[in-house]
Protein backbone atom coordinates (compact mmCIF):
# COMPACT_ATOMS: atom_id res chain seq x y z
CA UNK A 1 0.00 0.00 0.00
CA UNK A 2 1.29 3.45 -0.83
CA UNK A 3 1.51 6.37 1.52
CA UNK A 4 -1.92 7.03 2.96
CA UNK A 5 -3.65 10.11 1.82
CA UNK A 6 -3.88 11.86 5.18
CA UNK A 7 -0.12 12.10 5.24
CA UNK A 8 -0.02 14.03 1.96
CA UNK A 9 -2.89 16.37 2.62
CA UNK A 10 -2.45 18.90 5.40
CA UNK A 11 -5.36 19.64 7.67
CA UNK A 12 -7.57 21.97 5.75
CA UNK A 13 -9.65 24.26 7.84
CA UNK A 14 -13.38 24.19 7.37
CA UNK A 15 -14.90 27.13 9.18
CA UNK A 16 -18.46 25.87 9.18
CA UNK A 17 -17.65 22.80 11.29
CA UNK A 18 -17.75 23.37 15.04
CA UNK A 19 -15.26 20.60 15.63
CA UNK A 20 -12.55 22.48 13.77
CA UNK A 21 -12.80 25.78 15.59
CA UNK A 22 -10.56 25.14 18.54
CA UNK A 23 -8.09 27.23 20.49
CA UNK A 24 -4.64 26.43 19.19
CA UNK A 25 -2.99 27.16 22.52
CA UNK A 26 -4.42 24.05 24.22
CA UNK A 27 -2.22 21.56 22.38
CA UNK A 28 -0.87 19.37 25.17
CA UNK A 29 2.74 18.31 24.94
CA UNK A 30 2.75 14.73 26.17
CA UNK A 31 0.26 12.11 25.10
CA UNK A 32 -1.55 10.09 27.66
CA UNK A 33 -1.04 6.63 26.27
CA UNK A 34 -0.99 2.94 27.04
CA UNK A 35 -3.65 3.36 29.68
CA UNK A 36 -4.93 -0.04 30.79
CA UNK A 37 -7.69 -1.14 28.44
CA UNK A 38 -9.62 -2.52 31.38
CA UNK A 39 -10.82 0.46 33.42
CA UNK A 40 -8.78 0.79 36.61
CA UNK A 41 -9.56 2.23 40.03
CA UNK A 42 -13.18 1.37 40.09
CA UNK A 43 -14.90 0.86 43.44
CA UNK A 44 -14.71 -2.92 42.96
CA UNK A 45 -10.97 -2.64 42.27
CA UNK A 46 -10.38 -0.69 45.48
CA UNK A 47 -12.45 -3.17 47.47
CA UNK A 48 -10.37 -5.99 46.03
CA UNK A 49 -7.15 -4.24 47.04
CA UNK A 50 -8.45 -3.94 50.63
CA UNK A 51 -9.52 -7.61 50.72
CA UNK A 52 -6.16 -8.74 49.34
CA UNK A 53 -4.33 -6.50 51.82
CA UNK A 54 -6.20 -8.01 54.77
CA UNK A 55 -5.69 -11.56 53.53
CA UNK A 56 -1.99 -10.95 52.90
CA UNK A 57 -1.61 -9.42 56.36
CA UNK A 58 -3.15 -12.50 57.99
CA UNK A 59 -1.18 -14.91 55.83
CA UNK A 60 2.08 -13.07 56.49
CA UNK A 61 1.51 -13.06 60.24
CA UNK A 62 0.68 -16.78 60.16
CA UNK A 63 3.78 -17.50 58.11
CA UNK A 64 5.88 -15.38 60.48
CA UNK A 65 4.41 -17.15 63.52
CA UNK A 66 5.03 -20.57 62.01
CA UNK A 67 8.61 -19.59 61.24
CA UNK A 68 9.13 -18.35 64.79
CA UNK A 69 7.76 -21.60 66.23
CA UNK A 70 10.00 -23.60 63.90
CA UNK A 71 13.08 -21.66 65.03
CA UNK A 72 12.21 -21.93 68.72
CA UNK A 73 11.66 -25.66 68.51
CA UNK A 74 14.94 -26.05 66.66
CA UNK A 75 16.67 -24.19 69.49
CA UNK A 76 15.17 -26.45 72.19
CA UNK A 77 16.11 -29.51 70.29
CA UNK A 78 19.68 -28.39 69.80
CA UNK A 79 20.06 -27.32 73.41
CA UNK A 80 18.41 -30.09 75.39
CA UNK A 81 17.67 -33.02 73.16
CA UNK A 82 20.68 -35.00 74.35
CA UNK A 83 20.65 -33.85 77.90
CA UNK A 84 19.21 -35.24 81.12
CA UNK A 85 19.50 -34.16 84.73
CA UNK A 86 19.48 -36.00 87.99
CA UNK A 87 17.99 -33.97 90.76
CA UNK A 88 19.17 -34.74 94.28
CA UNK A 89 16.86 -33.36 96.97
CA UNK A 90 18.34 -32.44 100.31
CA UNK A 91 17.33 -34.76 103.12
CA UNK A 92 18.35 -33.87 106.72
CA UNK A 93 18.97 -37.57 107.44
CA UNK A 94 21.36 -38.01 104.51
CA UNK A 95 24.65 -36.53 103.33
CA UNK A 96 23.84 -34.71 100.12
CA UNK A 97 27.44 -34.66 98.84
CA UNK A 98 27.67 -38.44 99.24
CA UNK A 99 24.33 -38.92 97.47
CA UNK A 100 25.56 -36.67 94.68
CA UNK A 101 28.75 -38.67 94.25
CA UNK A 102 26.90 -42.01 94.33
CA UNK A 103 24.33 -40.87 91.75
CA UNK A 104 27.11 -39.60 89.46
CA UNK A 105 28.94 -42.89 89.79
CA UNK A 106 25.79 -44.82 88.87
CA UNK A 107 25.17 -42.55 85.88
CA UNK A 108 28.70 -43.06 84.56
CA UNK A 109 28.06 -46.81 84.49
CA UNK A 110 25.07 -46.44 82.15
CA UNK A 111 25.93 -47.24 78.52
CA UNK A 112 25.26 -44.35 76.16
CA UNK A 113 26.06 -41.64 78.70
CA UNK A 114 28.85 -39.54 77.29
CA UNK A 115 29.58 -37.25 80.19
CA UNK A 116 28.45 -36.65 83.74
CA UNK A 117 28.87 -33.37 85.56
CA UNK A 118 27.73 -32.55 89.05
CA UNK A 119 26.75 -28.89 89.12
CA UNK A 120 28.71 -27.17 91.90
CA UNK A 121 26.77 -25.52 94.68
CA UNK A 122 27.67 -21.97 93.64
CA UNK A 123 26.41 -22.61 90.13
CA UNK A 124 23.09 -24.08 91.18
CA UNK A 125 22.56 -21.19 93.58
CA UNK A 126 23.04 -18.85 90.69
CA UNK A 127 20.33 -20.66 88.75
CA UNK A 128 17.90 -19.77 91.50
CA UNK A 129 18.83 -16.13 91.62
CA UNK A 130 16.24 -14.96 89.09
CA UNK A 131 13.53 -16.63 91.16
CA UNK A 132 14.62 -15.75 94.67
CA UNK A 133 16.74 -12.67 94.17
CA UNK A 134 20.41 -12.17 94.96
CA UNK A 135 21.87 -11.63 98.41
CA UNK A 136 19.93 -14.43 100.05
CA UNK A 137 22.08 -16.88 101.93
CA UNK A 138 21.03 -20.07 100.23
CA UNK A 139 23.09 -22.27 102.51
CA UNK A 140 20.24 -22.03 104.96
CA UNK A 141 17.75 -23.25 102.40
CA UNK A 142 17.36 -26.89 101.38
CA UNK A 143 18.27 -26.39 97.73
CA UNK A 144 18.29 -29.42 95.42
CA UNK A 145 21.50 -30.21 93.57
CA UNK A 146 21.84 -31.17 89.92
CA UNK A 147 23.89 -33.64 87.90
CA UNK A 148 23.89 -33.00 84.13
CA UNK A 149 24.21 -36.04 81.87
CA UNK A 150 25.07 -35.86 78.21
CA UNK A 151 23.95 -38.74 76.04
CA UNK A 152 25.43 -40.08 72.85
CA UNK A 153 22.97 -39.13 70.17
CA UNK A 154 22.97 -42.56 68.60
CA UNK A 155 22.94 -44.88 71.61
CA UNK A 156 19.56 -45.90 73.03
CA UNK A 157 20.29 -46.34 76.69
CA UNK A 158 17.93 -48.20 79.01
CA UNK A 159 16.82 -45.16 80.95
CA UNK A 160 13.86 -46.83 82.62
CA UNK A 161 16.15 -49.38 84.25
CA UNK A 162 18.60 -46.64 85.27
CA UNK A 163 15.81 -44.58 86.75
CA UNK A 164 14.71 -47.56 88.89
CA UNK A 165 18.27 -48.36 89.98
CA UNK A 166 18.80 -44.73 90.93
CA UNK A 167 15.64 -44.62 93.04
CA UNK A 168 16.67 -47.84 94.85
CA UNK A 169 20.27 -46.82 95.50
CA UNK A 170 19.80 -43.10 96.19
CA UNK A 171 16.20 -42.49 97.35
CA UNK A 172 16.63 -38.70 97.34
CA UNK A 173 17.55 -38.59 93.61
CA UNK A 174 15.21 -38.52 90.59
CA UNK A 175 15.95 -38.63 86.90
CA UNK A 176 14.52 -35.88 84.68
CA UNK A 177 14.36 -36.93 81.08
CA UNK A 178 14.33 -33.63 79.14
CA UNK A 179 13.60 -35.46 75.99
CA UNK A 180 10.04 -36.05 77.08
CA UNK A 181 9.60 -32.30 77.38
CA UNK A 182 11.33 -31.70 74.12
CA UNK A 183 8.99 -34.18 72.47
CA UNK A 184 5.95 -32.46 73.91
CA UNK A 185 7.20 -29.00 73.00
CA UNK A 186 8.11 -30.20 69.52
CA UNK A 187 4.64 -31.63 69.05
CA UNK A 188 3.24 -28.28 70.12
CA UNK A 189 5.60 -26.39 67.83
CA UNK A 190 4.76 -28.70 64.92
CA UNK A 191 1.08 -28.11 65.53
CA UNK A 192 1.66 -24.36 65.45
CA UNK A 193 3.70 -24.69 62.26
CA UNK A 194 1.07 -26.87 60.59
CA UNK A 195 -1.71 -24.49 61.62
CA UNK A 196 0.31 -21.56 60.26
CA UNK A 197 0.87 -23.29 56.94
CA UNK A 198 -2.81 -24.30 56.76
CA UNK A 199 -3.89 -20.70 57.41
CA UNK A 200 -1.55 -19.46 54.68
CA UNK A 201 -3.04 -22.01 52.26
CA UNK A 202 -6.61 -21.09 53.19
CA UNK A 203 -5.84 -17.40 52.79
CA UNK A 204 -4.32 -18.01 49.35
CA UNK A 205 -7.44 -19.94 48.31
CA UNK A 206 -9.63 -17.12 49.63
CA UNK A 207 -7.54 -14.57 47.71
CA UNK A 208 -7.87 -16.64 44.54
CA UNK A 209 -11.66 -16.82 44.94
CA UNK A 210 -11.90 -13.08 45.62
CA UNK A 211 -9.90 -12.36 42.46
CA UNK A 212 -12.00 -14.81 40.42
CA UNK A 213 -15.22 -13.11 41.49
CA UNK A 214 -13.76 -9.65 40.94
CA UNK A 215 -12.58 -10.67 37.46
CA UNK A 216 -16.00 -12.01 36.54
CA UNK A 217 -17.53 -8.78 37.78
CA UNK A 218 -15.06 -6.68 35.82
CA UNK A 219 -15.65 -8.77 32.69
CA UNK A 220 -19.41 -8.46 32.99
CA UNK A 221 -18.95 -4.71 33.49
CA UNK A 222 -16.70 -4.40 30.43
CA UNK A 223 -18.64 -6.74 28.17
CA UNK A 224 -19.12 -3.92 25.70
CA UNK A 225 -15.44 -2.97 25.74
CA UNK A 226 -14.48 -6.61 25.29
CA UNK A 227 -16.73 -6.84 22.22
CA UNK A 228 -15.21 -3.68 20.77
CA UNK A 229 -11.71 -5.06 21.41
CA UNK A 230 -12.67 -8.24 19.57
CA UNK A 231 -14.10 -6.30 16.65
CA UNK A 232 -11.01 -4.12 16.24
CA UNK A 233 -8.91 -7.28 16.03
CA UNK A 234 -7.89 -8.23 19.56
CA UNK A 235 -7.56 -11.96 20.20
CA UNK A 236 -8.49 -13.68 23.46
CA UNK A 237 -4.84 -13.84 24.47
CA UNK A 238 -4.50 -10.05 24.25
CA UNK A 239 -7.66 -9.42 26.26
CA UNK A 240 -6.70 -12.01 28.88
CA UNK A 241 -3.29 -10.34 29.21
CA UNK A 242 -4.91 -6.95 29.74
CA UNK A 243 -7.05 -8.29 32.57
CA UNK A 244 -4.14 -10.22 34.01
CA UNK A 245 -1.95 -7.11 34.08
CA UNK A 246 -4.65 -5.17 35.80
CA UNK A 247 -5.22 -7.77 38.48
CA UNK A 248 -1.49 -8.29 39.02
CA UNK A 249 -1.29 -4.55 39.70
CA UNK A 250 -4.20 -4.74 42.14
CA UNK A 251 -2.70 -7.86 43.74
CA UNK A 252 0.70 -6.19 44.13
CA UNK A 253 -0.89 -3.12 45.67
CA UNK A 254 -2.97 -5.15 48.12
CA UNK A 255 -0.21 -7.65 48.81
CA UNK A 256 2.31 -4.85 49.32
CA UNK A 257 0.06 -3.00 51.77
CA UNK A 258 -0.79 -6.17 53.71
CA UNK A 259 2.81 -7.40 53.75
CA UNK A 260 4.07 -3.98 54.88
CA UNK A 261 1.52 -3.90 57.70
CA UNK A 262 2.63 -7.39 58.80
CA UNK A 263 6.30 -6.36 58.76
CA UNK A 264 5.50 -3.27 60.84
CA UNK A 265 3.49 -5.30 63.37
CA UNK A 266 6.19 -7.97 63.69
CA UNK A 267 8.93 -5.36 64.07
CA UNK A 268 6.85 -3.54 66.68
CA UNK A 269 6.23 -6.73 68.67
CA UNK A 270 9.94 -7.54 68.46
CA UNK A 271 10.81 -4.08 69.75
CA UNK A 272 8.31 -4.35 72.61
CA UNK A 273 9.66 -7.78 73.49
CA UNK A 274 13.25 -6.54 73.60
CA UNK A 275 12.28 -3.49 75.66
CA UNK A 276 10.59 -5.83 78.09
CA UNK A 277 13.35 -8.43 78.13
CA UNK A 278 15.26 -6.61 80.89
CA UNK A 279 12.90 -8.28 83.35
CA UNK A 280 13.45 -11.83 84.66
CA UNK A 281 10.02 -12.97 83.40
CA UNK A 282 11.19 -12.24 79.89
CA UNK A 283 14.19 -14.51 80.37
CA UNK A 284 11.86 -17.38 81.21
CA UNK A 285 9.65 -16.63 78.23
CA UNK A 286 12.60 -16.30 75.95
CA UNK A 287 13.89 -19.66 77.16
CA UNK A 288 10.53 -21.16 76.21
CA UNK A 289 9.72 -19.46 72.95
CA UNK A 290 13.01 -18.13 71.70
CA UNK A 291 13.69 -14.51 70.97
CA UNK A 292 10.68 -12.68 69.56
CA UNK A 293 12.13 -11.88 66.20
CA UNK A 294 11.96 -13.53 62.85
CA UNK A 295 15.17 -12.28 61.29
CA UNK A 296 15.79 -11.44 57.64
CA UNK A 297 14.54 -14.80 56.43
CA UNK A 298 11.28 -14.10 58.29
CA UNK A 299 10.84 -10.76 56.54
CA UNK A 300 11.74 -12.58 53.33
CA UNK A 301 8.87 -15.01 53.96
CA UNK A 302 6.47 -12.10 54.47
CA UNK A 303 7.55 -10.51 51.18
CA UNK A 304 7.29 -13.90 49.47
CA UNK A 305 3.69 -14.29 50.69
CA UNK A 306 2.84 -10.85 49.24
CA UNK A 307 4.44 -11.72 45.90
CA UNK A 308 2.65 -15.09 45.78
CA UNK A 309 -0.66 -13.34 46.42
CA UNK A 310 0.00 -10.96 43.51
CA UNK A 311 1.03 -13.83 41.25
CA UNK A 312 -2.10 -15.76 42.17
CA UNK A 313 -4.19 -12.67 41.40
CA UNK A 314 -2.67 -12.46 37.92
CA UNK A 315 -2.95 -16.15 37.20
CA UNK A 316 -6.51 -16.55 38.46
CA UNK A 317 -7.74 -13.51 36.54
CA UNK A 318 -6.09 -14.83 33.38
CA UNK A 319 -7.71 -18.26 33.71
CA UNK A 320 -11.06 -16.71 34.58
CA UNK A 321 -10.93 -14.38 31.57
CA UNK A 322 -10.01 -17.14 29.12
CA UNK A 323 -12.81 -19.28 30.50
CA UNK A 324 -15.26 -16.40 30.22
CA UNK A 325 -14.21 -15.49 26.67
CA UNK A 326 -14.57 -19.10 25.57
CA UNK A 327 -18.07 -19.22 27.03
CA UNK A 328 -18.91 -15.90 25.33
CA UNK A 329 -18.07 -17.00 21.79
CA UNK B 1 -38.14 -15.95 17.25
CA UNK B 2 -39.24 -12.66 15.70
CA UNK B 3 -39.69 -11.89 12.05
CA UNK B 4 -36.74 -12.41 9.75
CA UNK B 5 -35.10 -9.07 9.19
CA UNK B 6 -32.91 -10.29 6.35
CA UNK B 7 -33.75 -13.20 4.08
CA UNK B 8 -32.46 -14.68 0.82
CA UNK B 9 -29.68 -12.18 0.62
CA UNK B 10 -27.00 -12.97 -1.85
CA UNK B 11 -24.34 -10.48 -2.77
CA UNK B 12 -20.63 -10.09 -2.93
CA UNK B 13 -18.23 -7.24 -2.42
CA UNK B 14 -15.40 -7.09 -4.90
CA UNK B 15 -11.93 -6.09 -3.74
CA UNK B 16 -11.21 -2.35 -4.19
CA UNK B 17 -14.89 -1.66 -4.89
CA UNK B 18 -17.00 1.20 -3.57
CA UNK B 19 -20.69 0.80 -2.81
CA UNK B 20 -23.48 2.14 -0.71
CA UNK B 21 -25.67 -0.03 1.44
CA UNK B 22 -28.97 1.73 1.67
CA UNK B 23 -32.57 1.32 2.64
CA UNK B 24 -34.98 2.92 5.06
CA UNK B 25 -34.27 3.02 8.76
CA UNK B 26 -34.85 -0.41 10.28
CA UNK B 27 -34.26 -2.19 6.97
CA UNK B 28 -31.38 -4.19 8.40
CA UNK B 29 -28.25 -2.30 7.31
CA UNK B 30 -26.64 -2.48 10.75
CA UNK B 31 -27.64 -6.12 11.10
CA UNK B 32 -26.01 -6.93 7.78
CA UNK B 33 -22.79 -5.19 8.82
CA UNK B 34 -22.77 -7.13 12.08
CA UNK B 35 -23.12 -10.34 10.08
CA UNK B 36 -20.12 -9.42 7.96
CA UNK B 37 -18.14 -8.58 11.10
CA UNK B 38 -19.04 -11.95 12.60
CA UNK B 39 -20.45 -10.10 15.58
CA UNK B 40 -23.70 -11.89 14.77
CA UNK B 41 -24.30 -15.42 13.53
CA UNK B 42 -26.92 -15.95 10.85
CA UNK B 43 -29.82 -18.11 12.05
CA UNK B 44 -29.47 -19.82 8.69
CA UNK B 45 -27.49 -19.30 5.53
CA UNK B 46 -23.81 -18.78 4.91
CA UNK B 47 -21.51 -15.82 5.07
CA UNK B 48 -18.37 -16.02 2.98
CA UNK B 49 -15.53 -13.62 3.65
CA UNK B 50 -12.32 -13.44 1.68
CA UNK B 51 -13.43 -16.66 0.01
CA UNK B 52 -14.11 -18.65 3.19
CA UNK B 53 -17.25 -19.78 4.98
CA UNK B 54 -17.01 -17.93 8.28
CA UNK B 55 -19.22 -20.31 10.27
CA UNK B 56 -16.41 -22.82 10.26
CA UNK B 57 -13.57 -20.49 11.16
CA UNK B 58 -11.09 -21.13 13.94
CA UNK B 59 -10.87 -18.39 16.56
CA UNK B 60 -7.44 -17.33 15.29
CA UNK B 61 -8.64 -17.06 11.67
CA UNK B 62 -11.62 -15.08 12.89
CA UNK B 63 -9.26 -12.60 14.50
CA UNK B 64 -7.15 -12.48 11.32
CA UNK B 65 -10.28 -11.71 9.29
CA UNK B 66 -11.39 -8.96 11.64
CA UNK B 67 -7.96 -7.39 11.33
CA UNK B 68 -8.55 -7.05 7.60
CA UNK B 69 -11.73 -5.08 8.24
CA UNK B 70 -12.26 -1.61 9.58
CA UNK B 71 -15.61 -0.65 10.96
CA UNK B 72 -17.33 2.60 11.88
CA UNK B 73 -20.20 1.80 14.19
CA UNK B 74 -23.39 3.78 13.97
CA UNK B 75 -23.11 4.44 17.72
CA UNK B 76 -19.29 4.85 17.48
CA UNK B 77 -18.51 2.46 20.33
CA UNK B 78 -15.45 4.35 21.50
CA UNK B 79 -14.01 3.14 24.82
CA UNK B 80 -15.05 5.71 27.40
CA UNK B 81 -12.00 5.54 29.63
CA UNK B 82 -9.51 5.99 26.81
CA UNK B 83 -8.58 9.25 25.14
CA UNK B 84 -9.33 9.92 21.48
CA UNK B 85 -5.71 9.15 20.69
CA UNK B 86 -5.82 5.84 22.53
CA UNK B 87 -9.12 4.90 20.92
CA UNK B 88 -7.83 5.57 17.43
CA UNK B 89 -4.59 3.70 18.15
CA UNK B 90 -6.50 0.68 19.47
CA UNK B 91 -6.44 -1.48 16.29
CA UNK B 92 -2.64 -1.09 16.18
CA UNK B 93 -2.21 -1.63 19.88
CA UNK B 94 -4.13 -4.92 19.85
CA UNK B 95 -1.68 -6.13 17.21
CA UNK B 96 1.00 -5.80 19.88
CA UNK B 97 2.79 -2.96 18.09
CA UNK B 98 5.09 -0.59 19.94
CA UNK B 99 3.45 2.73 20.72
CA UNK B 100 6.44 4.71 19.51
CA UNK B 101 6.12 3.06 16.10
CA UNK B 102 2.63 4.31 15.33
CA UNK B 103 2.39 7.52 17.35
CA UNK B 104 3.21 9.86 14.48
CA UNK B 105 0.83 8.08 12.16
CA UNK B 106 -2.07 8.25 14.62
CA UNK B 107 -1.46 11.92 15.37
CA UNK B 108 -1.33 12.72 11.66
CA UNK B 109 -4.59 10.95 10.97
CA UNK B 110 -6.20 12.70 13.94
CA UNK B 111 -5.04 16.07 12.55
CA UNK B 112 -6.39 15.12 9.19
CA UNK B 113 -9.87 14.43 10.51
CA UNK B 114 -9.68 17.63 12.53
CA UNK B 115 -9.14 16.11 15.95
CA UNK B 116 -5.54 17.30 16.36
CA UNK B 117 -6.51 19.45 19.30
CA UNK B 118 -8.83 16.91 20.85
CA UNK B 119 -6.64 13.85 20.98
CA UNK B 120 -6.34 13.98 24.77
CA UNK B 121 -10.05 14.30 25.37
CA UNK B 122 -12.14 11.37 26.49
CA UNK B 123 -15.23 10.54 24.40
CA UNK B 124 -17.69 11.77 27.00
CA UNK B 125 -16.67 15.40 26.39
CA UNK B 126 -16.74 15.14 22.58
CA UNK B 127 -19.53 16.41 20.34
CA UNK B 128 -21.37 13.95 18.14
CA UNK B 129 -19.36 15.04 15.12
CA UNK B 130 -16.06 14.64 16.96
CA UNK B 131 -17.00 11.14 18.11
CA UNK B 132 -17.94 10.33 14.53
CA UNK B 133 -14.56 11.43 13.25
CA UNK B 134 -12.75 9.54 16.01
CA UNK B 135 -14.69 6.40 15.10
CA UNK B 136 -13.80 6.86 11.42
CA UNK B 137 -10.13 7.42 12.26
CA UNK B 138 -10.11 4.22 14.30
CA UNK B 139 -11.53 2.29 11.37
CA UNK B 140 -8.93 3.70 8.95
CA UNK B 141 -5.78 3.52 11.03
CA UNK B 142 -5.00 -0.11 10.26
CA UNK B 143 -5.61 0.42 6.49
CA UNK B 144 -8.13 -2.38 6.20
CA UNK B 145 -8.95 -4.34 3.05
CA UNK B 146 -12.62 -3.83 3.73
CA UNK B 147 -14.11 -0.76 5.33
CA UNK B 148 -17.64 -0.96 6.73
CA UNK B 149 -19.08 2.40 7.72
CA UNK B 150 -22.50 2.54 9.32
CA UNK B 151 -24.08 5.95 8.78
CA UNK B 152 -20.67 7.66 8.88
CA UNK B 153 -22.07 11.05 8.00
CA UNK B 154 -25.08 10.88 10.28
CA UNK B 155 -23.66 13.30 12.83
CA UNK B 156 -21.66 15.73 10.77
CA UNK B 157 -22.57 18.79 8.80
CA UNK B 158 -22.63 18.60 5.00
CA UNK B 159 -19.18 20.17 4.63
CA UNK B 160 -17.44 17.57 6.72
CA UNK B 161 -19.66 14.89 5.22
CA UNK B 162 -18.28 15.76 1.79
CA UNK B 163 -14.71 15.61 3.07
CA UNK B 164 -15.29 12.27 4.74
CA UNK B 165 -16.83 10.88 1.57
CA UNK B 166 -13.78 12.02 -0.34
CA UNK B 167 -11.60 10.32 2.22
CA UNK B 168 -13.48 7.05 1.72
CA UNK B 169 -13.10 7.36 -2.04
CA UNK B 170 -9.36 7.94 -1.69
CA UNK B 171 -9.16 4.95 0.54
CA UNK B 172 -10.76 2.90 -2.23
CA UNK B 173 -8.16 4.03 -4.74
CA UNK B 174 -5.50 2.86 -2.26
CA UNK B 175 -6.97 -0.64 -2.41
CA UNK B 176 -9.72 -0.85 0.18
CA UNK B 177 -13.21 -2.14 -0.58
CA UNK B 178 -15.64 0.36 0.93
CA UNK B 179 -19.22 -0.21 2.04
CA UNK B 180 -21.08 2.83 3.30
CA UNK B 181 -24.40 2.19 4.95
CA UNK B 182 -26.53 5.28 4.71
CA UNK B 183 -30.05 6.47 4.14
CA UNK B 184 -28.78 9.91 3.18
CA UNK B 185 -29.83 10.41 -0.44
CA UNK B 186 -27.96 13.69 -0.76
CA UNK B 187 -24.72 11.97 0.17
CA UNK B 188 -25.18 9.26 -2.44
CA UNK B 189 -25.87 11.82 -5.10
CA UNK B 190 -22.48 13.42 -4.58
CA UNK B 191 -20.62 10.42 -5.79
CA UNK B 192 -22.27 7.83 -7.93
CA UNK B 193 -21.57 4.27 -6.94
CA UNK B 194 -23.42 0.95 -6.95
CA UNK B 195 -26.13 0.76 -4.31
CA UNK B 196 -27.05 -2.34 -2.38
CA UNK B 197 -30.65 -1.58 -1.51
CA UNK B 198 -32.32 -3.33 1.41
CA UNK B 199 -36.10 -3.39 1.45
CA UNK B 200 -38.49 -5.81 3.14
CA UNK B 201 -35.60 -8.03 4.10
CA UNK B 202 -34.48 -8.48 0.49
CA UNK B 203 -31.50 -6.94 -1.19
CA UNK B 204 -31.13 -5.80 -4.78
CA UNK B 205 -28.28 -4.07 -6.49
CA UNK B 206 -28.72 -0.72 -8.27
CA UNK B 207 -25.68 -0.42 -10.44
N1 LIG C 1 -30.28 -7.96 18.34
C1 LIG C 1 -31.46 -7.86 17.70
N2 LIG C 1 -32.42 -8.78 17.93
C2 LIG C 1 -33.60 -8.72 17.31
N3 LIG C 1 -33.92 -7.77 16.44
C3 LIG C 1 -33.00 -6.83 16.15
C4 LIG C 1 -31.72 -6.82 16.77
N4 LIG C 1 -31.02 -5.77 16.30
C5 LIG C 1 -31.84 -5.15 15.43
N5 LIG C 1 -33.02 -5.77 15.33
C6 LIG C 1 -34.14 -5.42 14.47
O1 LIG C 1 -33.71 -5.60 13.15
C7 LIG C 1 -34.25 -4.61 12.32
C8 LIG C 1 -33.16 -3.97 11.54
O2 LIG C 1 -32.38 -3.19 12.40
P1 LIG C 1 -31.07 -2.49 11.87
O3 LIG C 1 -30.23 -3.50 11.24
O4 LIG C 1 -30.50 -1.73 13.02
O5 LIG C 1 -31.63 -1.49 10.79
P2 LIG C 1 -30.95 -0.25 10.10
O6 LIG C 1 -29.53 -0.23 10.52
O7 LIG C 1 -31.12 -0.47 8.63
O8 LIG C 1 -31.66 0.95 10.56
C9 LIG C 1 -35.01 -3.65 13.21
O9 LIG C 1 -36.40 -3.93 13.09
C10 LIG C 1 -34.53 -3.96 14.58
O10 LIG C 1 -35.55 -3.76 15.51
MG1 LIG D 1 -28.48 1.10 11.56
Amino acid sequence: MSTPDWRAEPAEQDEEDEGFVQPKSRLPVNLRRDQPLVPVDTVAGRALVVVIAILTFLAALSAGGALMAARASEQWRGAVANEMTIQVRPDPRRNIEADLARAAELARAVPGVASVRAVPRTESDKLLEPWLGAGLDLIELPVPRLIVLRLNAAAASDLVAFSQTLRREVPSATLDDHRLWVRRLSTMANTIILAGVAIVMLVLVAAALAVAFATRGAMAGSRDSVEVLHLVGADDEFIAREFQNRFITLGLRGGGAGGLAAVVVIALLGWLASAWSATPEADQLQAMFGAFEIGWSGYGVVVLVAVIVAAIAGLVSRVTVRHYLKAMS
Amino acid sequence: MGPEVLKDINFSIAPRSFQYLTGPSGAGKTTLIRLILMALKPTRGLVHLFGQDVSRLEATTLTDFRRKMGVVFQDFRLLDHLTVYENVALPLRVLGKEEAGYRAEVVELLRWVGLGERMHAVPSVLSGGEKQRAAIARALISRPQLLLADEPTGNVDPGLGRRLLRLFMELQTLGTAVVIATHDLALMEQYDAPRLVLADGHLHVDA
